[in-house]
């Protein structure tokens, strides 16, 4: 027993020598994902910025990209991307999250402790692998059942994006539902709500801004999917014009910057369009979460408020 | 990829053999081939004939597309660029600015077939029929003797060097004033296999590849000059014979006219058992 006492001294003694060291460590670590944001940003930006004196606004806000020809009308790419990840949010989110009430809510304990690990395999995924699934079966089988001209769409595309943001909602969404309190359930069930109530009325807006995340996360992952996009949507510029565009190919701005960046020549007008194309991913994806973590901040003041 | 990946396995294979046998001069001269991915199928072939009778060189090849491979020469990585179509004014300039000297050598000939599904009627199509197609006048296959369907247009992206002779010489009918474009509803697709298997099991599609891509599940059109002449089937006296109308030359380029082991590969790429591979791999060989 005398021999384990000083053994835990020494061990302090050798954190308290290396703290100097591991404190600051750590510290850098936490700034460095900021330091890294501002430098892609900087990149992206001496890269891309050139692309606005080179071609003319018209150019860019025309409606057709053919870039060997000069061609960089940029909305239909946009449109494509926003699209597509319009699609996948309308099957992603409500799946996802009624998932994530299954599991937390529903579920018998082993059914739970069966669906979660298998959800988040289905997270793990390569896309590529994805993408193979639907341009064999999926495509073929849109294109037969909706009787379309082509398989190869924005459908298709929205569904395996779906596929690839459900487990993202489902375990974050998961885990902000499993972190309300026993206590506000028991108390709904105690004042005669039936499980479906409790769940709608007391849990679900308890775990509000936890669920809100989650949503987000998703979509921020579905925008900035590339591999199966490019296989499966199809890649024809076109303006999306409705939601019936849904049905027919789209080009997206990830599939644009994998397919060509390949071969373009650096320095090349085609070469700063397509970082400029980065940049207006880089921003929309920050809109996207600058505005979740906004509508976090402001629900949570208002069920604060209820609670207290 | 798995094409860049079986000739990173090729490069390594030489070094392998070469730490087992000692006999061999250690001074091999290692020759890099690269760029075209129509080509790169090919390239392969010819090093995997290469190689074993020739110890003293180190082949090793990759794709990546024509532009890559001209790139790479004129930074000087590689030393045989493999290009499907000639290299730009601009390409030109660049390299001798960097002191590199560009030289071609024809090594083989390409068609493009015009690939449909199998289920689809039509036989044969003209140019014209064809640009009129992929320019997005005409829709629907009725209007070219087949069924009442809508056409589905598949191509490769641009970057691809078939993509741009398909441009020139197919849609834009030869003629460098057209600036007639694809229809924006083209499907651009990243991969030869990508458009096989699309054409395979949608019979709206209509797609093109390089003959050496073409496999047995979809239909080969045939295609007339200009609508009068009789429609040709592609093959390797078709294009020989220069009777099949869309066909063209396939290149290597050279820093120079090339010089040493680099001059003993292209010779035998050139000569009767070199041009055989070029048949065997679907390609047309260069004629005497």
């Amino acid at each position: 027993m005398d021999t384990t006492a000083p053994r835990p001294r020494k061990r302090l003694a050798i954190f308290r020598t290396a703290d100097p060291v591991l404190t600051p460590l750590i510290k850098a670590c936490g700034y460095s994902a900021i330091l890294f944001v501002i430098m892609i940003f900087v990149f992206l930006w001496s890269e891309g910025f050139a692309a606005l004196g080179e071609v003319s606004l018209k150019n860019l806000f025309s409606a057709r990209w053919y870039p060997i020809e000069e061609y960089f009308g940029l909305l239909p790419l946009i449109g494509g991307s926003l699209l597509v990840t319009l699609g996948a949010a309308l099957f992603a989110v409500p799946i996802g999250v009624l998932t994530a009430v299954y599991i937390s809510e529903v579920a018998p304990r082993w059914m739970r402790e069966v669906l979660k690990p298998v959800i988040e395999i289905l997270g793990g995924l390569p896309s590529v692998v994805l993408g193979f699934l639907g341009i064999l079966v999926l495509a073929p089988f849109l294109r037969k059942l909706l009787d379309l001209p082509t398989g190869l769409t924005a459908l298709a595309g929205s569904i395996l994006l779906g596929a690839i943001s459900i487990p993202t909602i489902v375990s974050i969404a998961e885990d902000a539902l499993d972190a309300v309190p026993r206590s506000y359930r028991d108390a709904s069930l105690a004042i005669g709500a039936t499980r479906w109530q409790t769940i709608w009325r007391v849990t679900l807006p308890a775990a509000r801004s936890g669920v809100f995340t989650a949503i987000m996360l998703g979509i921020g992952r579905a925008i900035g999917e590339t591999m199966t996009v490019m296989m499966v949507s199809g890649n024809a510029a076109v303006l999306p014009s409705g939601l019936r565009a849904l049905f027919e190919p789209v080009r997206t701005m990830t599939a644009t910057i994998a397919a060509e960046m390949g071969e373009v020549a650096t320095g090349s007008v085609h070469y700063h369009v397509l970082f400029l194309i980065g940049i207006i991913l880089f921003l929309i994806s920050l809109v996207v979460n600058v505005s979740a973590s906004l509508l976090i901040q402001r629900k949570q003041k208002r069920s604060e408020r209820v609670l207290s | 990829m798995t094409l860049c990946l079986c000739a990173g396995l090729w490069a390594c294979a030489p070094h392998a053999a070469q730490g087992g046998s000692s006999t061999e001069s250690p001074a091999a001269v290692s020759i890099q081939s690269k760029g075209s991915d129509t080509i790169v199928n090919l390239a392969l072939a010819w090093a995997e004939a290469y190689q074993p009778n020739h110890p003293e060189v180190n082949l090793s090849v990759t794709g990546g597309g024509t532009g890559t491979g001209i790139t790479a020469l004129i930074s000087g990585t590689t030393d045989i660029a493999n290009a499907s179509r000639q290299i730009k004014a601009v390409e030109i300039e660049e390299a001798r600015a960097k002191g590199v000297d560009p030289t071609e050598t024809v090594i083989a000939l390409d068609a493009i077939a015009i690939i449909i599904n199998p289920n689809n009627p039509v036989t044969q199509l003209s140019l014209q029929q064809i640009s009129d197609i992929y320019a997005g006048k005409i829709d629907n296959w009725l209007d070219v003797g087949g069924e009442d369907r809508p056409i589905v247009r598949l191509s490769r992206e641009t970057n691809s060097g078939t993509h741009v002779y398909f441009l020139e010489k197919v849609l834009r009918l030869g003629d460098s004033k057209s600036t007639l474009l694809f229809d924006p509803r083209t499907l651009l697709l990243p991969s030869s296999e990508g458009i096989t298997t699309e054409v395979r099991d949608n019979p709206n599609a209509i797609g093109y590849d390089g003959l050496g891509y073409v496999t047995p599940d979809v239909k080969v059109v045939a295609v007339s000059a200009d609508g009068v002449s009789p429609a040709v089937f592609p093959s390797a006296d078709t294009v020989n014979a220069g009777t099949y109308p869309i066909s063209r030359e396939l290149y290597v380029y050279t820093n120079g006219a090339p010089q040493g082991e680099v001059k003993k590969y292209l010779d035998w790429m050139l000569s009767p058992e070199g041009q055989a591979i070029v048949l065997s791999m679907g390609f047309v060989p260069v004629g005497e």
